[in-house]
């Protein structure tokens, strides 16, 4: 009898064993898969984003130059962009900054010539330099360009010391002034941190629009500056386009016509 | 010049404890102050998205040009090896860092996210100013300490000429690198000239030694030590020469901007349509800030004791107003997008942004203050960087 227990107790060990074993493999696959999943999920994504209208074959590629063409001459309503911009970043959900506290990433400018009275109204937003004084001033790093010109600000590294703000020509920068809640999933924004204007990093890497640009009526057009057969390039091409304050020679990836 | 003798300040007095717990209260008074603006947010400031740095800003930035400038008075003994001042050499490193100290702390509170100064510490982009201050002011807080040793421990006082000058070099580029933070904006007019560099570093001349000689007569005041007319009014006499060199450089860089014609407009804001910018511009900065102290430092009663202190305060309101019309006038005038046209937007463009500083901002940046002489105070009575003695008998060499 003694045996037969001590048998039973080892076969009982060695199947403890097994059950471990197995469960340990088991684990192993799953933390591969679980490690591998996102990395697959990305390169779908990143596949997926091949069958977009923008050729953002390879990730943002640093032969892609993604740029904007404002029209001012169309007569749209440039305050439908600013409320689709506000709705897709979740701005405009202040409750204690005053008015000149509040962050807005576009806003509607009016100009006039004093001398001949002439009037003209256009959207301006961050103007995604190629020589971007905000990324050269940023002590941190936290002030980036994507490598397909995409300016944008790292949230998680941003110290709010305001310099890229001084920096800017364009004003197109804010400064979170209160605690937030209730942000968008896309747009993580933070009391204490810079926030601009990322040209909808989230909505191209989708293969979709910025979303000023989807509630322009076709009066913004966005695309690849470096691809000459792009939209974007061919409108430049045939009718020009000038940016705003081009004698900072900051190349600045938004373009205007009729300024 | 005969032998002098440093003493610490005695601690165990009524003064010295009067002195410790009021610094220490405006210092945790500005400590508070930045917890309050930090934990609700800038909207509780004055700031905004146009006025960007206010008047923390000013505070800390008065500071720290003052620091580079307070150590002079011993570049002055060191490098250029003038006998006079090289008693006053322990005091000047030391107060030059208590200043650095306590703007850096104001410029720290200020930030959006002061909890982040460790990625400012490992995250670098050097291409950024603000990065190479970092290392300036951190490299400077080293070699003055480097310096100090070898003035106050006798086996290294030989290496007292060389670190001397290592910081004296080191000062020039550190407050080069802090006018510079100004200098290279190019979007703003206020800023968009190389002048901002040489001048901040005469500013710090002059603002730096303002406090310097303040500090040593309040010290040698509190503690009853004679402080001979020898050195008061040989470091008054150079006063009044930084000061007379502030104005030249005020004059030039105004001069210069008028010159071209994309300046113009932000030399009119300042000098006549400005509003409290050119209020603080024509009235304390250039009448109570520089006439008044040039005129109190060379009257026939400029040796007076009350009549120098006066001056020196003068000179470091006078030298905040200017970094006032600077900093928050230099923001207040619009950018142009569009030059020659009008513009507005919902945004503020094309107009003069409104500021006023509140409260909480005012207190840090006195909290500044407060720091450096809390610092002064423990420092003095800790080691020994005051001479027992400062009178003529010991420090004039033509003294009987």
């Amino acid at each position: 009898m003694t045996i037969n227990i001590e048998n039973e107790k080892q076969q009982d060990a060695a199947t403890k064993v097994e059950t471990s074993r197995r469960n340990f493999i088991f684990g192993s696959v799953a933390a591969a898969g679980l490690t591998v999943a996102p990395a697959v999920m990305l390169y779908q994504t990143a596949n997926a984003r091949s069958l977009s209208d923008f050729s953002l074959k390879d990730g943002a590629s640093s032969k892609v130059r993604l740029g904007m063409l404002v029209d001012t001459s169309k007569q749209v309503d440039w305050n439908k962009s600013v409320e689709a911009c506000n709705k897709e970043h979740g701005l405009g959900n202040e409750k204690d900054s005053r008015d000149d506290q509040k962050t807005q990433y576009i806003r509607v400018v009016d100009v006039k010539n004093k001398g001949t009275g002439y009037t003209m109204s256009l959207p301006v937003m961050c103007q995604h330099c190629e020589q971007a004084p905000c990324i050269d001033v940023c002590p941190t790093g936290a002030s980036m360009k994507r490598p397909d010109g995409i300016v944008l600000v790292d949230s998680h590294r941003c110290i709010g010391c305001r310099y890229c703000m001084m920096a800017c020509p364009y004003k197109a920068r804010s400064f979170v002034h209160e605690v937030l809640t209730d942000q968008t999933e896309n747009t993580p924004r933070g009391k204490g941190c810079v926030e601009s204007c990322n040209m909808c990093v989230n909505r191209i890497d989708k293969g979709q629009e910025p979303a000023c640009v989807k509630a322009s009526n076709g009066a913004i057009v966005f695309g690849d500056l470096n691809d000459p057969t792009s939209t974007i390039s061919a409108l430049l091409k045939e009718h020009g386009g000038k940016q705003i304050r081009a004698d900072l020679k900051l190349n600045p990836g938004v373009y205007y016509q009729g300024i | 010049m005969k032998k002098l003798h440093f003493l610490e300040v005695e601690g165990n007095t009524k003064g010295f404890y009067t002195f410790l717990g009021l610094f220490s209260l405006i210092s945790v008074i500005g400590i508070l102050a930045a917890y309050y603006m930090e934990h609700n947010g800038h909207w509780v400031t004055g700031m905004n998205n146009q006025i960007i740095w206010g008047t923390p800003h000013v505070f800390a930035i008065f500071l720290i040009v003052a620091a580079s400038g307070a150590l002079n008075v011993a570049s002055i003994s060191s490098v250029f090896a003038k006998t006079p001042y090289k008693p006053l050499a322990r005091l000047s490193g030391m107060l030059a860092l208590a200043l650095l100290s306590g703007g850096l702390m104001v410029l720290l509170l200020d930030l959006g996210r002061p909890d982040r100064l460790i990625v400012a510490m490992t995250k670098f982009n050097f291409v950024s100013i603000f990065t190479w201050n970092i290392f300036l002011y951190t490299g400077f807080m080293g070699i003055v300490g480097i310096y100090l040793w070898t003035m106050m421990d006798r086996p290294y006082n030989s290496l007292t000429r060389k670190a001397g000058m290592a910081a004296f070099i080191w000062r020039l580029i550190l407050t080069t690198g802090t006018g510079s933070i100004f200098g290279f904006l190019i979007a703003r007019e206020a800023y968009d000239s190389a002048l901002l560099a040489p001048m901040f570093i005469i500013m710090s001349f002059s603002f730096g030694l303002a406090f310097f000689i303040l500090v040593l007569m309040g010290l040698y005041k509190y503690t009853q030590r004679d402080l001979g007319d020898f050195i008061v009014n040989r470091l008054k006499n150079l006063l009044g020469v930084f000061v007379a060199a502030v104005l030249y450089f005020v004059l030039v860089y105004h001069v210069t901007n008028l010159y071209s014609a994309d300046h113009r407009g932000i030399t009119a804001f300042i000098l006549t349509d400005g509003g409290i910018y050119t209020f603080l511009f024509w009235v304390v900065q250039i009448v109570l800030g520089s006439l008044v102290p040039l005129a109190l430092l060379y009257a026939p009663t400029g040796k007076n004791r009350t009549m120098i202190g006066l001056a020196s305060v003068l000179i470091i309101i006078g030298g905040m107003a200017q970094l006032y019309v600077i900093i928050i006038g230099g923001q207040a005038y619009p950018m142009h997008l569009f030059p020659g046209m009008e513009v507005s937007s919902s945004f503020y463009d094309g107009v003069v942004a409104s500021y006023a500083p509140s409260l909480p901002e005012v207190l840090l940046g006195v909290g500044g203050f407060g720091v450096t002489l809390l610092l002064v105070t423990v420092a003095v009575a800790v080691l020994k960087f005051l001479p027992g003695s400062l009178a003529d008998a010991l420090t004039d060499p033509h003294s009987k």
